[in-house]
C-alpha cells in the first residue's frame, strides 16, 4: 500500500523488510484436550503454531478429526485453549477472552446456513446486529433510515435480490441465500479475522459455487484476512493463497501460493502421505475430488 | 342489555390489567425461549409487596412502582440461576416459584392482607380524573397499559432491545457478534416479573386485598392468553405482538365471564383453562397425525 519505488539496492531492501505484511493471528502452541482425565479423553489439537498475515487467504483442510473445526472455535473463543498455549490477534493477547468479547476480532460464517442468521429476525435486523458486532449496543432504534441504505448497498452486489427482501424474515431465505446473508454480517463491520466453517458443504454444488464465488468477491474487496476449513480438496487448491494441511490435532503442510499453484489433488494426498507418514486413508476428501 | 355491557366491561379492564402479565410471559417464553415458571409467585409477591407498603401508609402509586422491582429483582434471580448456575430454565422457574411462595408468606406475615380500609391507586387516580367505578377500573388499567405497550414497543427495536429478541432466536450467533446473551436473559427475566409483579400489584389494589394464593394458575392463563392471541391475529410486528397479547387476554377473560355467569362454579376455572391450553397446543399435532404428516418426538426439556 503506498509503498515509494525503491531508488538503490539498499533502500529496495529496507522498503522489502518495511512491507513483509503484518501478522494478524498468532496461534502459539495451542493444545485443546477434551473430557480430560476420562476415558473418553480426545487430543483435538497438539500444539498448533500459526501465523496468519494480513491478506492472507487460508485454506484449511484436513480428514474428520483433524482439529479444524476446533482450531476455529479456539479463534472464535467458544473455548481457550489448554494452559501454555496463546491466541493473538492484532497484537492482542486473546487467549482467554470471552466468547462475545471475540466479536470485534473474528466473523464467522458457520456450515449450517441456520447458525449464522436469526430466522425469526428480519433481513435488516439481522444485519443491525452485525453492524454493532463488537460495538455498545445502545437505546438508540437499531435501524434507521441511513443503516436500512447501508443494508442495502451491502446486499445490492451480491446479484441475488436480497436488498428488496430487508424486511423479510431470514428464515424464509433459502439455505444458499441464508449463506450469502451469513457472509455479510461476518464482513459488515470488518472483523480482523474471517472464519469460514466449510460454509458450502451443506450447500448443493451449485448453489455453493455461487456462494464461493461471492465469498471471493467479498475477501477482495474488503480486503479480509481469511481461515477457510474445507473438505474438499479441489477447493482447497483453487481458492486462497496458502494451503494448510492438519492430521490428528497438527499442522503437517503449509504451502505458500507459488507452492500450491502447481499442486494438483494427487500431488495433495502425497504430500500429505509424505508429511504424516500415513497412508491417506480418508475416502470421503477423495471421493469430493470431482 | 345490562349484563353484556357489565360482561363486556368486566372483561376489557381484566384483558388490560392481566394483558401485562401475557406481555411478561410472552416475552419469556416467545421472545426469549426461556419458559419461566416463576410468575405464579412473582404475581402475588407484586401484590404483597404494594399490599404491606399500602397498609405502611407509603403512596399507593409508590407501593405499585416499587412492586414492579421487587417483581424485577425475583426475574434477575431467576435468570441468575440459569445463567450463572447453568440450572435449566425451567428448573430455575420452578425453584423460583416455590422459594418465593415462603417469601410473600413472610412479606405479608400470613396468608392475606385486607386493603379494603385503605387508599389505593384506584381512589387516587379516580380523585384526580373525577371517575368511579368500572369506568374508572378501566381507564386507570389502560393507562397503565398504553404506557407500557409505548415503551415496550421502542425498546424491543432498539439496539438493546434487538439483541434481547435476537437471545432468544439464535444465541450463538448474537454471542459471535458480541453481545453477552446471559445479560440480554437477565434483563429479560427482570422486565418480564417486573410487569407479572405490576399486574399482581394492581389486582391486589382493586380486588381489595391480597391472598398468597391469587398467583396459582397464572402462568397457564398467561400462556391460554399467548395461544389465542396468536391464534387470532397471527402477529409478526411488534406492536401487533403486544397488541395481540392484549386481545389474546381480553378474549380469554370474556370466555371465563361469560362461563362464570352461566353457572360455571368459580372452583372450576383453573381446569377448564387447562383444558383450554391442552387442546390448543394438542390439536395441532392431532390434526397433523390424520393428515399423516411426520412431526419430530416432543421435547422434554
Amino acid at each position: 500500500m503506498g509503498t515509494p519505488g525503491g531508488k538503490n539496492v539498499r533502500e529496495g531492501f529496507l522498503i522489502m523488510n518495511a512491507t513483509k505484511k503484518d501478522a494478524v493471528l498468532q496461534l502459539m502452541d495451542v493444545k485443546k484436550i477434551f473430557a480430560q482425565g476420562t476415558v473418553d479423553e480426545v487430543t483435538a489439537l497438539n500444539g498448533v503454531s500459526l501465523t496468519v498475515y494480513d491478506q492472507d487467504f487460508i485454506s484449511i483442510i484436513g480428514s474428520n478429526g483433524a482439529g479444524k473445526s476446533t482450531l476455529l472455535n479456539i479463534v472464535a473463543g467458544v473455548f481457550p485453549p489448554e494452559r501454555g498455549g496463546r491466541v493473538i490477534i492484532n497484537g492482542d493477547d486473546v487467549t482467554n477472552l470471552e466468547e462475545f468479547k471475540h466479536a470485534t476480532y473474528a466473523g464467522r460464517v458457520w456450515q449450517q446456513p441456520g447458525v449464522g442468521t436469526a430466522g425469526n429476525l428480519t433481513l435488516e435486523e439481522n444485519l443491525s446486529l452485525a453492524l454493532l458486532r463488537g460495538k455498545r449496543r445502545g437505546i438508540r432504534a437499531a435501524i434507521n433510515k441511513q443503516r436500512r441504505q447501508l443494508f442495502y448497498e451491502a446486499l445490492t452486489p451480491l446479484g441475488l435480490c436480497l436488498e428488496d427482501r430487508l424486511t423479510a424474515l431470514a428464515g424464509t431465505l433459502s439455505g444458499g441465500q441464508r449463506q450469502a446473508l451469513s457472509l455479510v454480517m461476518a464482513t459488515i463491520s470488518k472483523p480482523a479475522i474471517l472464519l469460514l466453517d466449510e460454509h458450502t458443504a451443506t450447500l448443493d454444488p451449485k448453489t455453493g459455487q455461487t456462494v464461493l464465488s461471492l465469498t471471493e468477491m467479498i475477501v477482495e474487496r474488503e480486503r479480509m484476512t481469511t481461515i477457510m476449513v474445507t473438505h474438499n480438496m479441489e477447493m482447497a487448491l483453487k481458492y486462497g493463497n496458502r494451503l494448510v494441511m492438519m492430521h490428528q490435532g497438527k499442522i503437517v503442510v503449509d504451502m505458500d501460493e507459488e507452492e500450491k499453484r502447481s499442486l494438483a489433488v494427487n500431488d495433495l494426498v502425497t504430500a500429505f502421505e509424505q508429511a504424516s507418514g500415513e497412508q491417506f486413508k480418508d475416502d470421503s476428501i477423495l471421493l469430493s475430488h470431482r | 342489555m345490562d349484563v353484556l355491557l357489565s360482561v363486556l366491561s368486566i372483561s376489557c379492564y381484566e384483558g388490560l390489567i392481566f394483558g401485562l402479565l401475557t406481555i411478561g410471559v410472552y416475552l419469556t417464553f416467545r421472545v426469549l425461549s426461556f419458559p419461566d415458571l416463576s410468575v405464579d409467585a412473582t404475581f402475588p409477591l407484586g401484590g404483597a409487596i404494594a399490599a404491606v407498603l399500602i397498609v405502611r401508609g407509603v403512596n399507593p402509586l409508590v407501593a405499585t412502582i416499587a412492586a414492579f422491582f421487587a417483581g424485577s429483582c425475583a426475574g434477575t434471580v431467576t435468570g441468575l440461576l440459569n445463567t450463572k448456575l447453568r440450572i435449566t430454565a425451567l428448573l430455575s422457574g420452578i425453584l423460583m416459584m416455590v422459594g418465593v411462595y415462603s417469601v410473600n408468606l413472610r412479606i405479608m406475615s400470613g396468608a392475606n392482607v385486607p386493603l379494603l380500609r385503605e387508599v389505593n391507586s384506584f381512589d387516587l387516580v379516580g380523585r384526580l380524573l373525577g371517575l368511579k367505578g368500572m369506568a374508572l377500573s378501566i381507564t386507570f388499567a389502560a393507562i397503565v397499559a398504553l404506557v407500557f405497550f409505548i415503551l415496550l414497543h421502542r425498546f424491543l427495536r432498539t439496539e438493546i432491545g434487538l439483541a434481547l429478541r435476537a437471545s432468544g432466536d439464535n444465541e450463538q450467533m448474537i454471542r459471535g457478534l458480541g453481545s453477552d446473551t446471559d445479560k440480554n436473559v437477565l434483563l429479560g427475566c427482570a422486565i418480564s416479573n417486573g410487569l407479572v409483579a405490576l399486574a399482581g400489584a394492581l389486582v391486589a389494589q382493586n380486588q381489595g386485598f391480597c391472598d398468597v394464593g391469587m398467583g396459582i394458575g397464572m402462568i397457564v392463563m398467561a400462556l391460554a392468553a399467548v395461544i389465542i392471541g396468536e391464534a387470532l391475529f397471527h402477529p409478526r410486528r411488534i406492536s401487533s405482538v403486544l397488541l395481540a397479547c392484549f386481545a389474546g387476554t381480553f378474549a380469554y377473560r370474556l370466555f371465563i365471564t361469560i362461563a362464570l355467569r352461566l353457572g360455571m362454579p368459580a372452583g372450576d376455572l383453573k381446569m377448564i383453562t387447562s383444558l383450554l391450553v391442552i387442546v390448543a397446543l394438542g390439536v395441532p399435532y392431532m390434526k397433523k397425525r390424520l393428515r399423516h404428516e411426520w412431526v419430530p418426538p416432543a421435547a422434554r426439556m
